[in-house]
């Protein structure tokens, strides 16, 4: 069952990858990862507007002086970065590893393989189960690194990953 | 013995009934201060002893009481597959640890149960501090017995419940240190941490001191009395008390450092058993842990500002079962190299060889830091030299001012040129070598098989210059390189993980 899951997964993102090499191009993360993201943010940024209407409506300060900047930075936080930091992420599922890169200003890199994988989680919270995606978290045994996290993912999409890697995670014997 | 394995309740043991006095001693200590501090400070002992003993007495008898209970509800009791202990009175708790979930077996003697003969056994299950599994206090022989049972266990030698084991076998010395290398090791162990415990200690107890410590004008009072005195005495007679006031703190610190060293450190050896490293320490609280070798996943070697000068470097292991108390794993306190090299093969690990190709961390990585720390520092001293004179400071007092923020740049750069220089890094065959820092370096030894993830990162900056930061997840403990040329970096990355992929975590950590 968890070998046809594994099939599942290669098939349905096409991704052959026997090793993660570092010129591969990396599979993207599902769109849907782009509103939540969005609605996300939205949830946020609300009390900022909401105060700034406020400050607008008590008429203190010149009209828009503060009303605006807000309002554009909130428009630039709600549109802008969450298509770029979608396509900052992505992922690489090889034969024995996970290959995990995030970031828009602070760029990281990961690389975790599936023999040092403790145990494996896959999260949902209420935006994303909206959306219909998940975050897949792998635990390992390292202080640096002790949770590898890769939101975005469809969420059947993550519990098919989730049965790949622990099909490969030999587990020690209770 | 069989019958005993049929009837579990038969073989439920308690600890010894003198731990629960030594419990109740324990805890009388840690609420004695409090205790007496309320004496004190409510003015209660100017009532007489009416009203002194009886609340010592109460307290007393509920240290006593409340030690005894739970004492009684205290059980513990080996099974073929796990120990299991049940506690507590009101909320139980029973708990079940697998044998081969434990790491570490350590017994421990703090002072007040070894003037009782007891000693508290620890077993770690990398849980981490709070959740470790204790039976505390029990005789020195039954915590023996009880070490060398799980450990058999935990190997798979079934001995019959109830049985004690044999004692440990033969076990040769690794490393030991005599009175003479404690002493010299001490002098380096400088250290004036007893002001800052005197300083705490006067504020807690401010109320007992016979002046008001944190009014200014008596502090005032007080030293203006002498310094005036002082000042008719002339330039000499200041210089030489100066003299004599930091003699007085070297020798302080001195002598915290080296009674701080021989407390925890006295007697100290390092042994190989068949069952790992068993390292014994300590004057007044002895302590013995035993290590097993193929938990260790880093080697760490250390040495001192000073110490380094005369070649003494320290070594410590980075292990699967790590408290967060520092120093908990130091194998090598103090010695030469020539004396740490068999124990770092002891340890499966190896020291850099000769040939080992050494790589640099980038030299833009470098360029970068020094700038970073020097151009604050520049601006300040540019404020600092344009708004002085404007400000009305003095020209002397400025001029240090601006000195003093040279100097630190300075610092900053001959520090970047001196890492630039000397850190570096390597891999071998089975190790990765990192060697970084300035006044104390400080080489790291990981294996490369026992690495958990690999991570690449870069900030901006380090994306517009072509250097990253290569973290290396270690159970235990952590690794990092900065500065590595991006291209280098992929390539660590690359040969690491083929070393993982081929082995799994839990097969190299099996016993």
């Amino acid at each position: 069952m968890t070998e046809s899951a594994g099939a599942q997964v290669a098939v349905e993102h096409s991704v052959v990858a026997t090793d993660a090499g570092d010129g591969d191009p990396l599979t993207p993360l599902h769109p849907n990862y782009v509103k939540a993201v969005r609605l996300r943010t939205i949830v946020l940024t609300l009390p900022f507007v909401a105060g700034a209407l406020i400050l607008e409506s008590s008429g203190q300060l010149p009209r828009g002086a503060f009303l605006i900047p807000v309002l554009l930075v909130a428009l630039f936080l709600i549109v802008r970065v969450p298509l770029r930091r979608y396509h900052a992420r992505g992922y690489q599922l090889g034969a024995d590893r996970l290959r995990v890169v995030r970031g828009l200003i602070f760029n990281s890199d990961t690389v975790v393989p599936f023999g040092r994988v403790q145990h494996i989680d896959v999260h949902q919270g209420p935006i994303e189960r909206a959306y219909g995606l998940g975050t897949l978290v792998l635990h390992t045994a390292g202080n640096h690194n002790a949770s590898v996290a890769l939101p975005g993912l469809a969420h059947d999409h993550a519990l098919a990953m989730r049965e790949a890697i622990r099909a490969h995670v030999k587990r020690e014997t209770l | 013995m069989t019958d005993a394995a049929a009837v579990p309740a038969e073989d439920w043991r308690r600890t010894s009934p003198l731990s629960f006095v030594v419990t109740a001693v324990m805890s009388l200590r840690q609420a004695g201060l409090g205790v007496l501090a309320g004496i004190f400070g409510t003015g209660l002992w100017q009532e007489g002893w009416r009203y002194v003993v009886p609340p010592l007495l109460i307290m007393l008898g509920l240290s006593a009481f409340f030690s005894w209970l739970a004492w009684r509800h205290f059980r513990y009791r080996l099974s073929d597959s796990d120990i299991r202990v049940e506690r507590g009175l009101l909320s139980r708790t029973a708990r079940s640890v697998p044998y081969e979930r434990i790491q570490d077996v350590a017994l421990e003697q703090s002072l007040i149960p070894r003037l009782f003969g007891m000693t508290e056994v620890k077993f770690e299950t990398g849980a981490g501090g709070k959740d470790e599994v204790r039976i505390r206090y029990v005789t020195p022989a039954e915590a023996e017995a009880l070490r060398e049972t799980v450990r058999a266990r935990k190997s798979g030698v079934a001995l019959p419940s109830g049985e004690t084991a044999p004692a440990e076998e033969s076990a040769h010395s690794l490393f030991a240190m005599n009175l003479r290398r404690l002493a010299t090791f001490g002098l380096f162990e400088f250290s004036l941490v007893v002001f800052a415990v005197l300083g705490g200690a006067a504020q807690q107890f401010d109320f007992l001191l016979p002046f008001d410590l944190w009014n200014y004008r008596a502090w005032v009072d007080l030293i203006a009395g002498p310094g005036h005195r002082l000042q008719e005495l002339g330039m000499m007679a200041q210089a030489i008390g100066a003299a004599f006031a930091l003699l007085v703190l070297g020798l302080l610190g001195l002598l915290t450092g080296l009674g701080r060293t021989v407390l925890r450190d006295y007697g100290f050896r390092l042994e190989d058993t068949a069952k790992g490293l068993r390292r014994r320490r300590g004057l007044l609280n002895r302590s013995d842990t035993v290590m097993p070798v193929h938990r260790v996943q880093a080697l760490k070697l250390t040495t001192g500002v000073f110490r380094r000068l005369w070649g003494w470097h320290g070594l410590s292991v980075v292990s699967l079962a790590t408290d967060a108390k520092s120093g908990n794993h130091t194998i090598v306190p103090f010695a030469q190299m020539d004396e740490i090299g068999p124990v770092v093969d002891a340890t499966g690990f190896a020291l850099p060889g000769t040939h080992e190709a050494w790589q640099r961390s980038s030299a833009k990585h470098r360029v970068d830091q020094a700038l970073l720390s020097a151009i604050p520092l520049g601006l300040a001293a540019a404020f600092v030299a344009f708004t002085g004179p404007r400000l009305g400071v003095p020209p002397a007092t400025l001029a240090l001012g601006i000195a003093g923020m040279a100097a630190a740049a300075l610092l900053v750069l001959l520090r970047e040129n001196f890492r630039w220089k000397h850190d570096r890094h390597a891999l071998d065959a089975r190790h990765l070598f990192s060697r970084h820092g300035w006044l104390a370096p400080r080489l790291d030894i990981a294996s490369r098989v026992k690495l958990q993830s690999v991570e690449i990162t870069q900030g901006p900056l380090a994306r517009r210059r072509g250097y990253a930061t290569l973290h290396l997840g270690v159970a235990g403990g952590s690794l990092a390189m900065a500065g590595v040329p991006l291209a280098e970096a992929r390539a660590i990355r690359a040969a690491v993980l083929d070393s993982i992929s081929g082995v799994d975590f839990s097969r190299l950590n099996a016993a």
